[in-house]
């Protein structure tokens, strides 16, 4: 099953730990990331290292060390149904409670902890992923319904070393504070540019009779379309700000500046 | 969440005949309101029988029957595709601005035509299971009707229960005359035309519709009508967006040389099921389509209003409502 899969090593790891404790390569290779490798890597990368490995040392330092604790894997599941689906590519297979929501499992079963549990009740949009590229909130949906479903998350938006625009937007337009909303903040714009690109209406767009093609983004289709994503922090005008600039394509000036 | 079966429907007949067989079930279709209510201890089914693979998601332009001409929009659709379908669009605007009204983008993904029709009420007292409802559990007696009952019903309540329905979408669909088409284990169908689906409360607040247990709502059926160059639905909530309606109002005016020929008022948030104003809807017709008509028919619509201790307020913004509803279906000017 998925949970016991071995760590394995992108391109970027394995060149890391080439350069930086090549003694180590084979022992890694074998059998992961130990405690006493990450203890090195974390001296390492202290002592300033350069931006590509400093970037791939992230990747690493960021992901578990060893397999999942035992407690990950559940103590008892009660009318398990099996399913398969894909998340951010990778196929899964497992058997889950009946009850196990989509989000529950991202979070317990697979470790993407990127998508959030704000309500549990639908009425936030911190949970927000993209299935079969249609954002859905994870929390209300079964994982048991997702049989043969491609499911994408925050952790699944990047290409690489390479953020989304809307997350690399988000960043420069200062679109959050605490970041609990941000995973599905992104989501939920990633969507909605692809809604208004399809020509999907909004309660705000004028004369749904007259739509042909794409509909224009304006501030206030933004916000109406955004508005099932709470943020409590109040990053609104940033994250409209951001969703604008990807949408536009030009830069938008920040509504702050630094003192001095 | 209390443990229950889960199991993946294979067809329509095989859907039907397991809910029948089981009084303890319930169908899981976008699962948004069921799920949820799962959560709360609402909702205990034995056994979800997820109806989502079924197809029966298609919109087409009805052929024959006493429908022909109108429209057929699949039970297991979602509310997102049903909203921009071009033929929904350009035949029944006034459908698509009431789901879109509704819930947000992501619940809209999820939520099925027929899922929507069934939601239950937000009454919070039925959500809060430490609290008397009738609605939950019949017989406990009805905790708003001498509580906090800001967001309940003006029209059309019992002493058993206030609660107000909340869906959007059924608004516009009685608003339009539409029938609702169901299925059931022998394989027979029937159409429940909108007023009739839907129930007041009386003394068996605990039954929403007169759908039975184990019929499937295979389809919505829309009449032909004049109605598209001149309709609007009008939300008003506690915010601008994302909020359940506290009136809301589906106007829709048929006008020919400055005459209006036919009217469609319905409204939501008002009471126990979309609340259509008949009589308003008739002192409209051959009158000139002026505000201080509209203020007629509103004042008329609003005329039997029964308001509570917390929700006088709803008699006065319905009037408002119902005249704005009116003069944008009109002029097409929001703002
Ligand atoms: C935070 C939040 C905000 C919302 N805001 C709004 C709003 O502003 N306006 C609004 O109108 N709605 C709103 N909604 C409600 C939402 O529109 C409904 O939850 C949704 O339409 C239900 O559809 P579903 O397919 O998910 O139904 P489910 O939850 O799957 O099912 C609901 C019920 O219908 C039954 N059922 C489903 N399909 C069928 C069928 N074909 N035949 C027979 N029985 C069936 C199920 O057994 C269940 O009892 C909101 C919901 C949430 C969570
Ligand atoms: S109004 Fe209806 S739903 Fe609300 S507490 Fe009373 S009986 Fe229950
Ligand atoms: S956690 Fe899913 S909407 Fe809040
Ligand atoms: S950034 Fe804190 S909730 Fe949005």
């Amino acid at each position: 099953m998925e949970e016991n899969e071995k760590l394995q090593l992108t391109e970027d790891e394995k060149k890391l730990f080439e350069d930086l404790m090549p003694e180590d390569l084979d022992e890694i290779l074998d059998t992961g990331v130990n405690r006493r490798h990450f203890l090195k890597l974390l001296t390492l990368t202290g002592g300033g290292i350069l931006a590509y490995q400093a970037a791939a040392a992230e990747q690493v330092l960021t992901r578990p060390l060893n397999a999942p604790p035992a407690e990950l894997l559940p103590a008892s599941i009660e009318n398990g149904v099996d399913v398969s689906f894909k998340v951010n590519g990778a196929a899964k297979k497992l058997t889950v409670d009946s009850r196990m929501t989509l989000l529950d499992t991202l979070r317990e079963r697979l470790e993407l902890t990127g998508s959030k549990k704000g309500c549990d009740h639908g009425q936030c949009g911190a949970c927000t992923v993209l299935v079969d590229g249609r954002r859905v909130l994870s929390c209300l949906t079964l994982a048991a319904s997702c049989e043969g479903r491609s499911v994408k998350t925050i952790e699944g938006l990047a290409q690489g070393n390479e953020l989304h625009p809307v997350q690399a937007a988000f960043i420069k337009n200062d679109g959050f504070q605490c970041g609990f909303c941000t995973p599905g903040q992104i989501c939920s714009a990633v969507a909605v540019l692809e809604e208004a690109k399809r020509g999907e209406a909004s309660y705000v767009t004028e004369n749904v009779r007259k739509i042909s093609g794409a509909i224009p983004l304006s501030d206030e289709e933004i916000r109406e379309r955004m508005s099932g994503n709470l943020c409590r922090c109040g990053a609104y005008p940033n994250i409209v700000a951001a969703i604008r600039e990807v949408y536009s394509g030009k830069p938008v000036e920040p509504t702050w500046k630094f003192v001095g | 969440m209390r443990p229950f079966k889960y199991t993946n429907a294979k067809d329509v007949p095989s859907a039907t005949r397991l809910l029948t067989a089981n009084p303890g079930g319930r169908f899981l279709a976008g699962g948004t309101n069921l799920l949820d209510l799962m959560k709360e201890d609402v909702e205990r089914p034995n056994e979800l029988i997820d109806i989502s693979r079924l197809g029966l998601d298609q919109i087409k332009t009805i052929a024959t029957g006493p429908h022909k001409g109108g429209l057929s929009i699949g039970g297991l659709g979602k509310n997102t595709d049903a909203a921009n379908h071009a033929l929904v669009r350009q035949h029944y605007p006034l459908l698509t601005q009431a789901i879109l009204a509704g819930a947000s983008g992501q619940i809209r993904n999820m939520a099925t035509n027929g899922g929507n029709l069934l939601q239950r009420t937000r009454c919070p007292y039925f959500y809060e299971v430490s609290m008397p409802c009738n609605k939950r559990e019949p017989g406990t007696g009805c905790g708003a009707l001498e509580g906090i009952n800001r967001l309940h019903a003006i029209f059309g309540w019992s002493d058993k229960c206030i609660a107000v329905y909340p869906s959007d979408m059924s608004v516009a669909l009685a608003a339009l005359d539409a029938v609702v088409r169901v299925r059931d284990a022998a394989g027979q169908e029937r159409t429940i035309p909108f007023g009739d689906f839907h129930r007041l409360p009386g003394d068996t607040p605990e039954k929403d519709t007169n759908l039975n247990h184990g019929e499937l709502i295979t389809a919505i059926e829309l009449p032909k009508n004049n109605f598209a160059e001149k309709s609007y639905y009008l939300k008003v909530r506690d915010r601008a967006s994302y909020a359940f309606a506290l009136v809301s109002v589906a106007a829709a005016l048929e006008v020919s040389n400055n005459r209006i020929d036919q009217a469609r008022i319905a409204m939501g948030g008002v009471a126990h099921k979309p609340w259509r104003a008949l009589q308003a809807e008739q002192m409209l017709v051959g009158k000139e389509p002026t505000e201080a008509n509209f203020r007629l028919a509103a004042e008329a619509a609003m005329a039997d209003a029964k308001p509570l201790e917390h929700n006088k307020y709803k008699v006065e913004l319905g009037r408002r409502s119902i005249v704005r509803a009116l003069q944008v279906a009109m002029d097409g000017k929001r703002s």
